[in-house]
């Protein structure tokens, strides 16, 4: 079982202060969603937890080594992470790009074993495209390919995944399939960080959200405690219906809390 | 016929291999002298007619060889490039190496220095490959994109070309200007096991540089991020490519000169028999430069024109058209 600790985690991107003095200690069990609106530094907290950008001040640190020190072989068998708009630039079939998630367990010229075999193809039953597996991916839709991107991340079969925006243009079909397999990923034992900007499938699937907003953690907790109308008026900006739908918290956004007329008079 | 796809690797090696070899047997058997089979086992016995001994030897073979390596390297050079900057428009030549060598040896023939000593040309040349890329490391050591490799690869691959304008402008007279634009035009006439000697060492070593990169140029398949989390240190991996082509292609360059467009055009014919994965085209592309390089060789010698056709003249007016009209023809090239 992984356990990530962030601690007093500051980050500075071109002379910005992109995240400030963020703190959470993530278990895995359940999906955490970190939400917050567009520019709030989500992907960054993303990447810091990464080592793919180093912390100004702080630390992140995976079951209590800095994810700086571990060198990045070691990282990458331990965390798996999609990232936002992956871009897949050769026309590989679907089956040779979700071994690409092998990688961290080869060798530079050792090749894919028994057992790699073996993840690659748990890979794709768990993301539904094992009917796949022979088609090319840059010839798939955007719901077949977002699948088959996840199956890669899914395939490195570490014990934490990190996904940035992973429901960007899916249906709402595809979005439920995705955040269910998030779901059992995070119930096999998986640590799952989710990156989200839709709301209502945050209020259904996470456990815990952490909302932030100009790069400070303003809210963490159960999305009960996160969605209240208090904080989505500050930090998006917006009034929101809140409320239970067959037992699980739910949010509507209904209208931006300072319309265009209002700011003018500002 | 379909073929599975657990055989046609296999099954793509040992064909370009067996070409290579079968194409370096032909370089052997092609030339003004003739010779039967069995004078070919008497020269390799050592028995037989010293005098078409030494044709074999000491001219043919050492001729084959070089065109067996040189090809490879600039095959594998164009593969390797092709996949970490995601580009199947890249070939060795994007880094200025191929310049930066190409100036080493126009500096040995302006001032002379080539008279001195046969070898000072291309070790002249490794030179100026060495010294295009000290500058490109420096420039490109904070970086982590490629782009700005390549835009300093052009950068002095632009200065090296100016250096031999400029040589070429101020040659001493007419027949040294011609001698720099026939090394330029690249050839492999006349070489000996000397030269062979000289660009073994470079071509290995570079080699070995560049085909360590597989697994990563693999995960680069799905960009920088996405590859630094699948383990890969993107510094680590830049530092062998640049390492790799200068010193394998500036020992190819060095002792062949400028040979455009094999780089370019083999993993481009190769890329649509393999699994398209960057890794898969490597050890291709190495045998079908050798293979392609080796034809052209056989191709000027047999080409009856009043002087040898040079190499570079040869694989550019060949590969152009055949370049274009693969892209024609299946326009998702990569």
């Amino acid at each position: 079982m992984v356990r990530l600790s962030i601690e007093n985690l500051s980050v500075v991107l071109g002379g910005r202060a992109v995240l400030e003095g963020i703190d959470a200690r993530i278990e895995p069990g359940a999906i955490i969603g970190v939400i917050g609106p567009n520019g709030a530094g989500k992907s960054t907290l993303a990447r810091a937890i990464t080592g793919l950008i180093p912390p100004a001040a702080g630390r992140v640190r995976l079951d209590g080594a800095e994810v700086g020190a571990l060198s990045r072989a070691a990282l990458a068998r331990r965390v798996a992470y999609l990232p936002q708009g992956q871009t897949v630039h050769w026309p590989l079939s679907v089956e040779r790009l979700v071994a690409l998630g092998r990688l961290p367990h080869l060798g530079p010229f050792s090749d894919i074993r028994g057992s790699d075999r073996a993840a690659i193809e748990r890979a794709m039953e768990r993301a539904e495209i094992l009917a796949l597996r022979d088609r090319v991916v840059t010839e798939l839709s955007g719901g077949e390919r977002a699948r088959v991107l996840i199956a890669r991340a899914l395939a490195v079969e570490a014990s934490g995944l990190i996904v940035d925006e992973p429901l960007a243009a899916l249906d709402p079909g595809h979005q439920l399939q995705m955040m269910e397999l998030l779901k059992a990923e995070a119930a096999a034992g998986v640590m799952v960080i989710a990156v989200l900007h839709d709301l209502a499938m945050a209020a259904r699937f996470c456990e815990r959200l952490l909302l932030i907003h100009q790069g400070r953690l303003v809210a963490d907790g159960a999305p009960a405690e996160v969605l209240t109308p208090r904080y989505l008026e500050h930090c998006y900006e917006i009034r929101a219906w809140t409320g239970m739908i067959e037992g699980q918290p739910a949010v509507l956004p209904l209208a931006r809390s300072s319309p265009p007329g209002a700011a003018k008079l500002r | 016929m379909t073929i599975s796809p657990s055989y046609r690797r296999p099954l793509l090696i040992a064909g370009l291999a067996l070409a290579a070899v079968l194409l370096a047997v032909g370089s052997l058997l092609t030339g003004p002298t003739r010779f039967g089979s069995h004078e070919i086992i008497g020269a390799f016995t050592g028995a037989g007619d010293p005098v078409l001994r030494a044709v074999l030897l000491e001219l043919r073979l050492p001729r084959a060889l070089l065109a067996l390596v040189v090809g490879a390297m600039l095959g594998l050079g164009g593969a390797v490039l092709q996949g970490y900057l995601r580009n199947p428009l890249a070939e060795p030549s994007v880094l200025g190496a191929s310049n930066a060598a190409a100036l080493g040896a126009v500096i040995a023939l302006y001032f002379g220095i080539s008279q001195l000593h046969p070898l000072s040309l291309p070790l002249l040349a490794i030179a100026g490959a060495m010294a295009g890329l000290t500058p490109l490391m420096l420039l490109a050591g904070r970086a982590e994109s490629p782009l700005s490799l390549i835009l300093a690869g052009i950068a002095i691959g632009t200065l090296a070309g100016a250096g031999i304008s400029l040589a070429l402008n101020l040659a001493p007279n007419p027949f040294a200007a011609m001698e720099i634009m026939s090394w330029l035009m690249g050839s492999l006439e006349d070489r000996s096991f000397a030269h062979f000697w000289l660009a073994l060492p470079c071509i290995t070593l570079g080699g070995a540089l560049l085909l360590w990169n597989g697994r990563a140029l693999d995960a680069l398949t799905l960009g920088e991020e996405a590859a630094q989390t699948l383990g890969v240190d993107l510094r680590a991996l830049r530092w062998r490519i640049l390492a790799g082509i200068a010193i394998g292609v500036g020992g190819a360059v060095a002792v062949a000169g400028a040979i455009g467009f094999v780089g370019l055009i083999v993993p481009h014919l190769l890329r649509p028999l393999t699994d398209r994965a960057p890794s898969a085209l490597l050890l291709p592309s190495a045998l079908g430069g050798a293979a392609l390089l080796s034809a052209a060789d056989i191709a000027v010698r047999l080409i009856p024109t009043d002087a040898e056709l040079h190499l570079g003249v040869l694989t550019a007016l060949l590969g152009v058209p055949v370049f274009l009209y693969h892209l024609v023809r299946e326009r998702r090239l990569w």
